[in-house]
């Protein structure tokens, strides 16, 4: 059995965390609601359309921090063929690819009122597109072989490589002069934005992280799961043959 | 803040709305769709592990 | 003996021998483009203004029209084991049949392009820059697509599969290639010519890495 030993103590520790990372989790949500639907005022310039930043801009973050886990996942399982880390790995792409998802449909339901276009090819919506279609790549990539473990290997590989995206579109803001608005949270010299509109800003990015971890922590329990249960199956298979 | 005046954001109910709302569906759907895969796994797991009778030890 | 330019010219000469992917590649991408006018309309300043963005579309596609075949010769015929077990570095195979791959399809387009970008009636002064930025930007192309190629060695679907993969990390150099020849845009489109050199220098060493390690995963 000690080949379950790690994955069996993340399953204990995970049943005793995961009722309070839901309810911590439901609770930011709420409050972070309310801070951006109600609390906030509307912004000097772009009046009511600034709360569209408060679900834009977390989930960009998210998009990044879950690539980042991904990228850092598919390292640990290529370097040490540690179970964890693969499950982790798979079960952070389709997370990443919602939140990346929502950030550019966010972007552009904001982008319309702000700057009076859907859509521009600037050099931060466009590595976010990127970011979308290496997530979308790596799903299919790791379905695509018959060999799970091939497909694994090969998605890890595409995920180390597309990892150069992220510093790119962290600071392609600073690098070219385009659409978007440099950074103003994530900066030497802190954040350039009024308290009352940085306050929501935080919580509901500390709302997503913990729905991201919340459901990370699900999906791989259900992941493992799943695995015990293939094993039973084809050992009572086998029992039965 | 009258209520009406609240959902109508300003005259940015359009765009603000739709951007909570696409929020919560999908962020919605992907709970939703993870606990019931979770819940499947978890019955499944019971019904593997429940010792069966009259069989063989 | 496996050598860097054995590897080459043995890729070179197959290549040859079977009339070609390479010949196949420009054929296509030259009609391709020759659809535009149909499509677009055959105004001149219309189709000028587009036909730097065509045919760079185009040359991506091009390029990714013999990739998932790669390697897969010489996966399914053993031959790239015996690569892997030769002295020659896997990276410096990969570097080998990147090459390969620009010399049958990256280079004549390049000789390939200014005759369908005067067709798309663009005007002759930007000419040489177009041929520049296609020249630092289609190795780049080749060697993502090398990645790609390996990453996708053996899976299902593999061509659609490739394309997935690469078509996106390629924007970038569709954006740069464009602005570096745009006849309409400001300045003489030197920084992206610089950009389009400063990502083929990373790609260089990176690509064939990426490549090697997926390759060695493939052949596990």
């Amino acid at each position: 059995m000690h080949r379950f030993a790690n994955p069996a103590r993340f399953m204990r520790i995970s049943q005793i965390l995961l009722p309070w990372l839901s309810l911590v989790t439901i609770l930011l949500l709420t409050a972070g609601l309310v801070l951006a639907l109600i609390v906030a005022p509307p912004d000097y310039q772009q009046g009511e359309s600034v709360r569209i930043m408060f679900v834009h801009v977390p989930a960009a973050w998210m998009a990044m921090c879950a690539y980042s886990t991904l990228a850092a996942a598919s390292a640990a399982a290529l370097i040490w063929r540690h179970p964890l880390a693969e499950i982790a790995a798979e079960e952070t792409a389709p997370l990443g690819a919602v939140f990346t998802g929502l950030c550019l449909v966010s972007g552009s339901l904001w982008g319309e009122p702000m700057w009076g276009t859907w859509w521009a090819w600037d050099a931060r919506m466009t590595s976010v597109l990127v970011l979308f279609f290496l997530y979308l790549g790596y799903m299919a990539l790791l379905n695509a072989f018959d060999d799970p473990t091939r497909g694994r290997r090969a998605a890890a590989i595409l995920a180390l490589v597309g990892f150069v995206n992220v510093p790119i579109i962290k600071f392609s803001v600073d690098w070219w002069n385009t659409l978007h608005q440099p950074a103003s949270v994530l900066r030497l010299g802190g954040p350039a934005i009024d308290p009352s509109i940085l306050a929501p800003l935080l919580v509901m990015a500390l709302a997503f992280t913990l729905l991201f971890v919340t459901l990370l922590v699900v999906r791989m329990r259900a992941a493992l799961m799943e695995r015990k249960i293939r094993a039973l199956d084809a050992a009572a298979g086998g029992a039965l043959g | 803040m009258g209520f009406s005046t609240w959902i109508r954001m300003g005259g940015y109910a359009l765009f603000v709305w739709p951007a909570y709302g696409i929020a919560a569906a999908a962020l919605g759907l992907l709970a939703a769709g993870t606990i019931r895969r979770y819940r499947m796994a978890q019955r499944r797991l019971a019904q593997l592990t429940v010792p069966r009778r009259g069989e063989d030890a | 003996m496996v050598s860097f330019k054995a590897l080459l010219l043995r890729d070179l000469r197959l290549a040859f021998r079977q009339g070609g992917d390479g010949a196949l590649a420009v054929i296509f991408f030259v009609l391709a483009a020759l659809l535009f006018p149909f499509g677009l309309g055959p105004e001149p300043e219309a189709l000028a203004r587009d036909a730097v963005g065509i045919v760079w579309v185009m040359a991506l596609l091009a390029s990714l029209l013999a990739l998932d075949r790669l390697f897969q010769g010489d996966w399914e015929d053993g031959s790239l084991d015996l690569i892997a077990l030769s002295p020659l570095p896997l990276e410096l195979a990969v570097l080998a049949k990147a090459l390969g791959h620009w010399l049958v399809s990256g280079l004549p387009l390049l000789i390939a392009a200014p005759i369908v970008a005067a067709m798309l009636q663009f005007d002759p002064a930007g000419l040489p820059r177009l041929v520049l930025a296609l020249a630092l930007g289609t190795p780049t192309l080749s060697l993502l697509g090398a990645v790609g190629a390996a990453l996708t060695l053996g899976a299902r679907r593999a061509a659609v599969l490739v394309s997935l993969l690469v078509l996106p990390l390629e924007i970038p150099i569709l954006i740069f290639g464009v602005a570096a020849a745009d006849p309409a845009a400001t300045g003489d489109g030197s920084t992206q010519i610089m950009l389009l050199g400063a990502l083929m220098a990373l790609a260089l060493p990176l690509c064939p890495w990426a490549a090697a390690a997926a390759l060695r995963q493939a052949l596990d």
